[in-house]
């Protein structure tokens, strides 16, 4: 039963990127990239995600996304304050910090919107730990680094991703 | 002059001076890490505001450049991180202003072992 409920979802989500991306009126059209769209969600039955259902969820999607943006224009704005200035201000340095996601996809977006953000960059995951660079390191030690960089995104991914 | 294309061409035009600002802080940084930090935040907000500048001017094409900067806000980040592993893996140093480097130590740690 979940399972079908994953495949009609999918194909919904991909018959309505098609629609979007060549607004066609034609309902035969429609009708042949659902057809496709459904063989494609069986083909990838086993690796499909349920959809978010509850409303507390969605909601925090929402705000997260926006959170996410609000942070991108902040590390554009510290990107472009820094490499105007006649000498860089940096202080990089490789920090290791702890997750307390469980899920792959909460750490898959945890570690794209660190990317993201202000002076940071994932380069590699092991498990729950991630190794950060950091363009200004203010805290050189595990507790404090979690602390600053991920904390903030960690509040909202955990009630998303349970 | 419409108004929409007025603000499309704004929004262009900041979108196009983030894109220039990144390529100055991929020219003026000292090692690939801080290099990769100006080249990947720059990009993806730089191609989000050209591409929205286009779809509020041909407000008929709004739909595709939504679905364009879904898509790089999704892969932009997973292509860097991939870089800057493959990067630390293949053992290109950090600069000499870097303060701590945890993975090399956890690295050397593991070959001890």
């Amino acid at each position: 039963m979940n399972k079908i409920v994953k495949i009609v979802f999918s194909t919904i989500v991909l018959t309505l990127f098609y629609f979007i991306w060549t607004r066609t009126t034609s309902v035969n059209n429609i009708l042949v990239i659902a057809g496709l769209g459904l063989f494609v969600s069986i083909i990838y039955r086993n690796y499909l995600r349920s959809p978010i259902l509850s409303p507390k969820k969605i909601a925090y999607a929402i705000f997260y996304v926006f959170y996410l943006f609000i942070e991108i224009i902040k590390a554009n704005i510290d990107v472009a304050l820094r490499v105007i200035k006649p000498v860089i201000p940096i202080n990089p340095g490789i920090v290791k910090v702890k997750t307390k996601l469980k899920s792959p996809m909460g750490r898959l977006l945890l570690t794209s919107s660190i990317t993201l953000t202000p002076g940071t960059l994932t380069v590699d995951i092991d498990g729950d730990t991630l190794y950060i660079h950091w363009i200004d390191v203010k805290d050189k030690e595990e507790s404090g680094a979690t602390e600053k960089i991920v904390s903030n995104f960690e509040k909202y991914l955990e009630v998303i991703f349970g | 002059m419409s108004w929409n294309s007025l603000l499309g061409s704004i929004i262009t035009l900041l979108g196009s001076i983030f894109l220039f600002l990144g390529a100055l802080g991929v020219y003026r940084m000292p090692d690939l890490y801080n290099r990769m930090q100006a080249g990947t935040k720059s990009t993806t907000l730089g191609t989000m505001l050209t591409l929205l500048g286009i779809g509020i001017c041909h407000y008929e094409w709004l739909g595709q450049v939504l679905i364009l900067i879904i898509f790089i806000a999704l892969t932009n980040p997973i292509s860097s991180h991939a870089l800057a592993r493959a990067a630390h893996f293949k053992g290109i140093p950090l600069t000499a202003k870097s303060v701590t480097d945890k993975l090399k130590e956890e690295e050397s740690k593991a070959e001890v072992l």
